[in-house]
């Protein structure tokens, strides 16, 4: 697909480089630079000053003179006096895993069902696809017309507004799956287009190569359509890895993140919008979240670019 | 539910589309089953929203004596209305389309220039960058935002581009983090999409005495369009979309876009379910849009991404 490869290391550059004049070299360096610039001071250098100022402790209104260096404290306190916190790693948790295991296959499944030559495949599709372009704020708001107890769709339809009536956003145990179901809803249309566009990269003639050999269906796609997909198996990991851990907006709108819906991304919001704003504790807090999420997107770019640079 | 065995000569006649036999077509009872279970799958996909809709369209006078799941009282458009004038909606609208817009067209623009430089030429450092960017819009947003919220406050701005007078709480200051974080995507999915034109074209101007910024505006740009059509699609929908920065770097509420006003209109004027539901929907509408008009450049921006080019 790539007819201009880019050059391994220690290849000699391109004619077409040396041909570069002076104004030419201005412009390059300008364009490339200025998005660069911008990304670096506003991505990567907070990045980089939450590490660092995940050991001081600062309340973030003195001057930056006023920080105080403390070490691996903010660190101690999170992992050991810090309420909130293991119920948000819990709940950060059982986020990714119920992606993992609910809107991955599920996605998978009707992707690959959509793949056949099936009537209305288009239009399955599309209203499996709906809740994709919706903001997660506005999913939380859904969460609340279908689960608040005496106004939602469920406890209607059951007959449980009155009485003994179950308050699913309110009850600690119960509001997380809640909300979990609901962002289901919009992560398994994602899941499934993303695996539609995969399929849709399969090599018909493998396909048909093995029926013609006498495979099943299920044959054919635990040993050609299966392996093919392995470049989307690994955005798809990453997007589920990385949509978990940015999971704020849903319970944000519903409790701002308290009682039972605690979120690692929001202890982090809380510790600069709340009213103590601790600057130190919230970047280790944000820290965590970022070594967390460096594990699985440096390895996804790694193997990404690695077979770019490959001649 | 996986279609056993293939009858390519039972398929029926009717089909008419260009068939490749490799999937091969089920025989008719799973077929059937196929088609219940998509079917009702797609109704349970769809009753959060129609039930929005449906609760939207009653007064909460009615839905209150009969109960939320129930038929009959009236129904009209009295909660879009009173949610659209008693909330302001139209003033959100408006700092949603002041934030959108630029944030969007500035995205497109950087990551482009971003995305040529990188896909056109071979400089050593082109992976090292393009990892860069494209490792910093994987971040969650958290991550990054404590430093970056002291960072805005540091910034000063002057009064006729930020009445905080400032980066913080202002409207510059939103659409740079978002021009920020959206470049990385657009230009990792743009440089792939780059690379697959003809060198000889970028040379062939070369040959004829063009700029490299005539090269990138004149002959590589013009031929980006399809990709810039689904990129503009998604950025517009993600930026819209965006609840988080706009909840913590607009500290004044009346300056917020719509998607994150709406968090702070509910309980001051949307106080029933009903009224929540015809806001919900309203600010629903762009996006929808988005679905209906252009969702074939949304997938495809998605999946560009996936699918390196």
């Amino acid at each position: 697909m790539t007819e201009v490869e880019l050059a391994p290391r220690g290849t000699p550059k391109r004619r077409r480089t040396r041909r570069l004049s002076g104004w030419d070299r201005v412009v390059i360096t300008l364009m490339a630079g200025v998005p660069t610039l911008l990304t670096v001071a506003l991505v990567w250098l907070p990045a980089l000053a939450s590490v660092g100022l995940s050991f001081s402790s600062w309340s973030g209104y003195g001057s930056v003179s006023s920080i105080q260096w403390v070490g691996l404290e903010n660190y101690k306190n999170i992992f050991t006096i810090y309420p909130e916190f293991p119920p948000a790693i819990e709940h950060n948790l059982e986020w990714l895993a119920v992606f993992f295991c609910l809107p991955a296959p599920f996605g998978l499944f009707l992707a690959v069902q959509l793949d056949k030559r099936i009537r209305f495949s288009r239009l399955y599709q599309s209203i499996l696809f709906l809740p994709v372009v919706l903001s997660l704020a506005l999913i939380g708001f859904m969460t609340e017309l279908i689960f608040s107890p005496t106004q939602g769709l469920i406890n209607n339809l059951t007959g449980h507004t009155h009485g003994h009536v179950t308050d699913w956003l309110g009850n600690p145990h119960l509001n997380i799956w809640a909300v979990m179901l609901m962002a289901c809803w919009r992560q398994t249309g994602y899941v499934m287009v993303l695996f539609l566009a995969g399929l849709k990269s399969v090599d018909p003639s493998l396909k048909e190569a093995a029926s013609l050999d006498g495979a099943n269906g299920r044959q054919i796609f635990r040993h050609v359509t299966w392996p093919s997909l392995r470049p989307i198996n690994v955005v798809v990991l990453v997007v589920t890895v990385i949509e978990s851990l940015r999971a704020f907006d849903i319970v944000y709108v519903i409790n701002k993140g308290t009682d039972g819906l605690e979120l690692l991304s929001v202890l982090v919001t809380d510790n600069i919008i709340g009213e103590a704003s601790r600057i130190g504790f919230g970047s280790a807090l944000a820290t965590i979240l970022l070594v967390i999420s460096l594990a699985f997107i440096v390895p996804y770019l790694v193997s990404v670019f690695r077979k770019d640079s490959r001649p | 539910m996986t279609a056993p065995g293939t009858l390519p000569a039972a398929a029926p006649a009717r089909r008419s589309r260009k068939a490749d036999r490799a999937r091969g077509d089920s025989p008719a009872p799973a077929r059937i089953a196929l088609h219940i279970f998509l079917a009702g799958t797609c109704l349970v996909w769809l009753v959060p929203l129609l039930y929005a809709f449906y609760t939207a369209l009653r007064p909460y006078a009615d839905t209150a004596r009969r109960g939320y799941v129930s038929v009959g009282g009236h129904y009209g458009t009295g909660n879009f209305s009173a949610a659209w004038v008693q909330a302001q909606l139209p003033h959100y609208f408006w700092n949603s389309v002041l934030i959108t817009v630029p944030a969007l067209v500035l995205t497109l623009w950087l990551a482009s220039m971003v995305a040529f430089v990188v896909a056109r030429f071979r400089f050593r450092i082109n992976i090292a960058l393009l990892m860069l960017f494209t490792a910093g819009n994987l971040l969650p947003q958290q991550a990054i935002v404590t430093p970056l919220f002291k960072l805005y406050q540091l910034v000063p701005l002057p009064q006729w581009l930020a009445a905080s007078g400032k980066l913080d709480d202002s409207f510059p200051g939103l659409i740079l983090i978002h021009v920020a974080f959206q470049t990385g995507f657009c230009a990792f999915v743009m440089s792939n999409y780059m690379r697959t034109i003809p060198a000889e074209l970028g040379e062939a101007a070369v040959m004829d005495g063009a700029s490299v910024w005539r090269q990138y505006w004149q002959v590589i740009l013009p031929l980006c369009r399809p990709v810039l059509a689904a990129l503009a699609t998604l950025e517009f929908t993600w930026i819209y979309n965006d609840f988080f920065w706009a909840t913590v770097l607009m500290q004044t509420g009346a300056n917020r876009p719509v998607t994150a006003a709406l968090n702070n209109l509910t309980g001051e004027f949307f106080v029933n379910n009903n009224l929540i539901a015809a806001a919900a929907l309203i600010v629903a509408i762009p996006t929808l849009v988005v679905f209906f008009a252009l969702q074939r450049q949304f997938v495809s921006g998605l999946t560009l991404g996936a699918n390196k080019g």
